[in-house]
This record gives structure tokens, C-alpha cells and sequence, in this order.
């Protein structure tokens, strides 16, 4: 789960991590208001959970109130990479010396959370790991003893931060860390983390991913999450407890298992058609749930065939099959839809399809090779 | 011989009288696996499947008592990093974890804990072991599988049935098949596996299943181009995925530019891996 800039900034200041004076604002009034507060230059900011917001126009520095206005009522609203702009953060402008990077992240290989740091502040940490490597620092957090003052001088002396800054760094460091464990983060980045004219250190942006498998533990963050940048085919697959991915091709896909879920729309593209979606209905999967994840793949009109595909464990092909029989009665798709099921019960499951006139196939080859001739022929 | 486990196996299931924990421990000892403990807190002193198992309150009651040498874990996922830790301090010196979405940072700390111990642990997020005809511990089912002298190990689950299923229709049987488990942080990764295989006389081939995601695959490759005698075949799941989204698995996610299916395809190339297009088309690769 990601935050907005907005909540992650909230949680930084609830840590003591310095961020701009500053509000939201839903309306073009309230953005005139809060800039009248601020009284000096402003930063609008749109919120949305995008990418490339700032390349998109969705952040202006404004002088004056009446600006801040005029210019709030042309980004709300707007859309950014498809995504209604419904919010700005509105904050002072902040003189900047240096911009810099400071984030935490889980490093699968080590397994470990790594704290980096970079010298080249506000531009994508992944830009610089690739085109200057030797401009990042980092440092292995060991879980048991926390992060260290020593690491932290490290990564200070790393990016050359002036040694009369060492303070203030080393507690913005600590707390970012604090945030990061709090929050079952995956990741935490301010980027940039500035140093102001004045010499204090602010953190002007700011991204926090959230375990989705530790939101148990918050159960005040759920009401946090922003859906509106989400597939609404993937919110209502959530619901059911089906992992579903929207993707641009004609041929729905329907499987047990996400390693299994990936090789089958592989095939489909290795045969030479276009999967339009990764679905895992995941395992022992009931006939409701087999019926609700067809509708939801039905309800995508680029859909030209569907295949299903699936090895039967503690999935009975039987339950499948009654799944796929009760979508077809209540829906009465037009289009094919070809079938293979092996494993647990699948002689039943091949019998119930006999009956309701189906297209199956022995193998995850031949099933591919069926919907990919059959989708074309449809399109 | 097989890797990790065979006859001397002496099992012990956390979780067993949970519904899951139960009905795959019925599975486990069709396939003759040699189970002799489970633990549920709290249940210490029932038997469970008509009294052949004895249900301790600790898995360290339970080792002491039955001498179990091998550990796997059905408890839920906000329990389960405890349980990991737990079966770790008992002695168990291979714990097999198949819950899925432990949070990750719990696995942190359990990998930190367990790092200077003597200890395996597979997974989490994994289908297990088999070693047809002496033990299966996990989730495998054992029908898909026979004994044979390919060695198979695998991120994922199902994908993994659909290879055993494809090589046994082939008539190719299997030493051990392994699942690593499909979160981002993970016991025992693949090149250790391999390293298993290696050293394994039954193995003579090995079939290694990878996914998207992180750079495992690619460390596999340095460790089969530097030391692997034996043939690897390989096979990459999510050719087909986009970036920035998390396929099913915590841990099947291209992020930064980082873990696509081409950049692992290739590095196994290089390291004189046979890679696959399509898990059927595996054992042609196989002589």
C-alpha cells in the first residue's frame, strides 16, 4: 500500500523529521487561504499516486495568493497520467543549498533493510544507481541492533555532508528509521531532503510503502489507502480475495497459483497471443469465487477468449468446473472460452464441462494454441 | 540418495490440528513420511488421525519426547515468524515454512536470528519438499511425482506441479523437488539448492523454475557457470508481466529496472543453462 505525499509527510512530522510549513487544500479558495497563511512564495503539489508528477505539471511555485488561486483551479481537476487531481498540498517555498537522498528499503539479496543515501537529491535514486553508482552510500541495518550513530556518520561522510550538520542528520536518520519499523515499511524515501540557505535540514518530499502483509498490525491505516489510481477491475478483485492484474490483450486468463498464473499468459504470448490479464484464484478456490473472478475478467470488453488453466491441488477441478458452469448460465458469454483441467478431480470436472459444451484441452500447449487461434479468429 | 529429506526424516508438523496443518498431514504420511510429533499450544496431550500422532504444547517438548529432527510449519501468517523461531531454538535443524504473508520485516529478524544457527529453513510462501518414495514434507502432491534422478527446485507452487507433472508424463522421475518459497525474503535461496544437487549422487540433472523479481536467478547463474557440473535446465515465469506490479507472489515484482524475466533468461544462457519456453516443453531438454 502506498501513501501520499501528504500522509507520508504527517507520519514524518509525528517523528520529528522537519517538513514545510504547509497544508492541504480540496478547492482553489482553500488553496488562496492557505498560501494568505504561509504569506510569502508557495509550492502547489498535486496528490496522486503517479509517477512523473512534476514532469506532468502537477507542481507549480507560485508568488502571490491570487496565483496560488488561479493556478490551483487549473490543476485540480485536471488529470495527471489518467488520475483526477483531487487534492494540493499547498507549502511555503523553501531557499535550497543542497538537495540530497536519504531512503530505507528492504534488500532482498542481503536480506536485510539497507538506509541510502546519495548526494543527488531529486532526480530518481534508480537514474543515479545507474548512470554514477559510486554517488550512493548505503548501510545494513541488522534488525536486532537497530540503526547506529557510527552508520549514520558513515553515510554522512559517504555524501560529504558538512560536519556542522552531522546533528541534525543523524536525528532525522533516527527517525526516519523509527517511522520506517513503526509502519512495516517496505520503503521510505524523502527525496529530496534539502538543506535550506539557513542551514537547517527539511524533508520536502516524501513516499512510504506500506507491507501489505502487515496491515493487520494498522488497522488505522486502512482507511488511509487511496483507490482512485487503482484498476477498479483489481479493487473488486481484492474483494474476493483474487489476485487480479489488468494488462492490454484479448485473452482472459484464469489459473491457480501465481507462478502458474505467469507461465500461462507466457505461453499465450510465446504462441503468439496477448493475455489480458494475470489472475490467481489461488488455492482451494470455491465455485463462487471461480464464478466471481469470471465475472470480473468478462467485464473486461477487450476479452476475445478465455482460458483456464488449472492444476488441481488442494484446488478440486470439480469446484472449478461447477464455477465455470454457473458463470456460463448466468452470463451466457458469446465468447469461447477453452479449458484444461488436471489434477485433483478432474475427471469429474471434464464431465460437468461435457455437458455445458465447452472447449478443453489435454495440455497448458494445446489450451494455449486453441485460445490464441480462437481469439484471432474472433478479432 | 535426495537432498534434505528421505527415510530418516523424523517430522514434526507445527499447526497440526488446524485445518490445513491436518488435512496435508494426512497427505504427508500417504506419501510414507515419517511423522512423529505435531504442536499446537495449548493442545498438548491429544492425538490426532486416530491416535498415530501425539499433539505437544512446544515444538521443544516435542523434540525432546520424539526425537523429530525436521520441522513444518502450517500457523498463520502473524504467527508464523514465532513458530520459525521457535522450532529454530528447539534444535530443528530443518524447518520447511509453507504459510504465506509473513510480513517482511518479521523474516528480517528470523533470518537475522537464524543466520549463526545450524539451522535450514525453507521458505516461507512454499509448497515444500518431496522425495518420492521416502518423504514429503509440505504440500506437494505426491501423485504428480516418481522417483527418479532429476532434481527440481522452484519458486512457486503450482507452476512446479505443472513441470513434475510434465516430466512423469515423459517418464522422468524426480530425486527431491524443492520450493524456495515466492516471498522477497526467503530462507534458502537457489544457488544453495543447487549446491545440494551438486553434491547429490541420485541428482544427474537439475530443473530450476524462477520467477520475476529480485536478482536470485542471476546469482544462480555465477554459481552454475563457476561450479556446476551437472546439466541445469531452466525456466522463468513472467515474461509476460509488467513492471511495478506484484504478480501473486510478495515477491514476484520488477522494481527499479530490477528482476525481469529477460535479464534472468539471459544470465542463464550465458552460464549454459537450457532455458525453456514453456514448462512442457522441459523434458525434451532432458536425455
Amino acid at each position: 500500500m502506498r501513501l501520499h505525499e501528504y500522509q507520508s509527510k504527517d507520519i514524518f512530522a509525528q517523528h520529528q523529521i522537519p517538513i514545510p510549513r504547509g497544508r492541504l487544500a480540496s478547492t482553489p479558495e482553500e488553496a488562496k487561504l492557505i498560501a494568505e497563511e504561509l504569506n510569502g512564495p508557495v509550492v502547489l503539489k498535486a496528490q496522486v499516486l503517479v509517477g512523473g508528477r512534476g514532469k506532468a505539471g502537477g507542481v507549480r511555485l507560485v508568488n502571490t495568493p491570487k496565483e496560488a488561486e488561479e493556478e490551483a483551479s487549473k490543476i485540480l481537476g485536471s488529470r495527471i497520467k489518467d488520475i483526477p487531481v483531487r487534492r494540493l498540498l499547498v507549502e511555503e517555498g523553501v531557499n535550497i543549498q543542497q538537495e540530497i537522498y536519504l531512503g530505507m528499503t528492504v534488500d532482498r539479496e542481503c536480506g536485510e533493510t539497507l538506509m541510502i543515501a546519495s548526494a543527488e537529491g531529486g532526480v530518481e535514486i534508480e537514474e543515479v544507481a545507474r548512470v554514477s553508482p559510486e554517488k550512493i552510500a548505503r548501510v545494513g541495518i541488522n534488525p536486532l541492533l537497530g540503526l547506529r550513530d557510527f552508520q549514520i556518520r558513515n553515510l554522512a561522510t559517504e555524501i560529504e555532508i558538512p560536519r556542522t550538520l552531522w546533528r541534525l542528520f543523524t536525528a532525522v536518520c533516527h527517525n526516519l528509521y523509527e517511522s520506517y519499523q513503526e509502519l512495516d515499511s517496505t520503503l521510505a524515501e524523502i527525496n529530496p531532503l534539502v538543506i535550506t540557505t539557513d542551514n537547517r535540514i527539511i524533508a520536502l518530499d516524501g513516499k512510504i510503502l506500506i507491507d501489505d502483509n502487515a496491515l493487520f498490525r494498522h488497522p488505522d491505516l486502512m482507511d488511509k489507502r487511496d483507490i482512485s489510481a487503482e484498476v477498479p477491475e483489481e479493487i473488486e478483485a481484492r474483494k474476493f480475495g483474487l489476485a487480479y492484474i489488468k494488462l492490454d490483450g484479448n485473452i482472459g486468463c484464469l489459473v491457480n497459483g501465481a507462478g502458474l498464473a505467469m507461465a500461462s499468459m507466457d505461453i499465450i504470448k510465446y504462441k503468439g497471443g496477448h493475455p489480458a490479464n494475470f489472475l490467481d484464484i489461488g488455492g482451494g478456490a470455491s465455485a463462487e469465487k471461480v464464478a466471481s473472478a469470471l465475472r470480473i475478467i468478462l467485464s473486461d470488453p477487450q476479452v476475445k477468449t478465455v482460458l483456464v488453466n488449472i492444476f488441481g491441488g488442494i484446488t478440486r477441478c470439480d469446484e472449478v468446473a461447477n464455477g465455470i458452469k454457473q458463470t456460463m448460465e448466468e452470463l451466457n458469454p458469446e465468447i469461447p472460452f477453452v479449458i484444461r483441467l488436471v489434477g485433483t478431480n478432474d475427471i469429474e470436472g471434464r464431465q460437468i464441462l461435457a455437458e455445458a459444451n465447452l472447449i478443453t484441452a489435454e495440455s497448458l500447449q494445446e489450451a494455449a494454441e486453441k485460445a490464441v487461434s480462437l481469439a484471432k479468429e474472433v478479432a | 540418495m535426495s537432498i534434505l529429506i528421505n527415510g530418516s526424516t523424523r517430522l514434526l508438523v507445527q499447526g497440526i490440528t488446524g485445518q490445513e496443518g491436518l488435512f496435508h498431514t494426512r497427505q504427508m504420511l500417504n506419501c510414507g513420511t515419517n511423522i512423529v510429533a505435531g504442536v499446537t499450544p495449548g493442545r498438548g496431550g491429544e492425538w490426532v488421525l486416530d491416535g498415530k500422532i501425539p499433539v505437544f504444547d512446544s515444538v521443544r517438548t516435542g523434540a525432546d519426547v520424539t526425537g523429530a529432527n525436521t520441522s513444518v510449519i502450517f500457523v498463520p501468517a502473524r504467527f508464523a515468524g514465532d513458530a520459525i523461531l521457535e522450532a529454530a531454538d528447539a534444535g530443528i535443524k530443518l524447518i520447511v515454512c509453507i504459510t504465506e504473508g509473513i510480513p517482511v520485516n518479521d523474516m528480517l529478524t528470523v533470518k537475522q536470528v537464524i543466520r549463526d544457527k545450524d539451522v535450514c529453513l525453507i521458505g516461507p510462501n512454499s509448497p515444500g519438499l518431496i522425495t518420492p518414495g521416502s518423504a514429503k514434507v509440505g504440500i506437494i502432491p505426491g501423485s504428480i511425482t516418481e522417483k527418479g534422478n532429476v532434481g527440481v527446485v522452484s519458486r512457486s507452487g503450482t507452476l512446479t506441479y505443472e513441470v513434475l507433472y510434465a516430466l512423469k508424463q515423459a517418464g522422468i522421475g524426480t530425486s527431491t523437488c524443492v520450493g524456495i518459497g515466492g516471498d522477497p525474503v526467503i530462507g534458502t535461496n537457489f544457488s544453495e539448492i543447487l549446491s545440494y544437487f551438486e553434491g547429490d549422487s541420485q541428482t544427474d540433472v537439475v530443473v530450476m523454475i524462477g520467477e520475476i523479481g529480485g536478482r536470485e536467478e542471476e546469482k544462480a547463474a555465477a554459481f552454475i557457470s563457476e561450479h556446476m557440473t551437472k546439466p541445469v535446465i531452466g525456466f522463468i515465469a513472467g515474461q509476460a508481466a509488467p513492471p511495478n506490479k506484484r504478480m501473486g507472489h510478495a515477491g514476484a515484482i520488477i522494481e527499479g529496472g530490477v528482476g525481469t524475466a529477460k535479464a534472468k533468461i539471459e544470465a542463464l544462457q550465458q552460464a549454459g543453462v537450457q532455458v525453456a519456453h514453456y514448462p512442457e516443453e522441459i523434458p525434451g531438454y532432458i536425455k
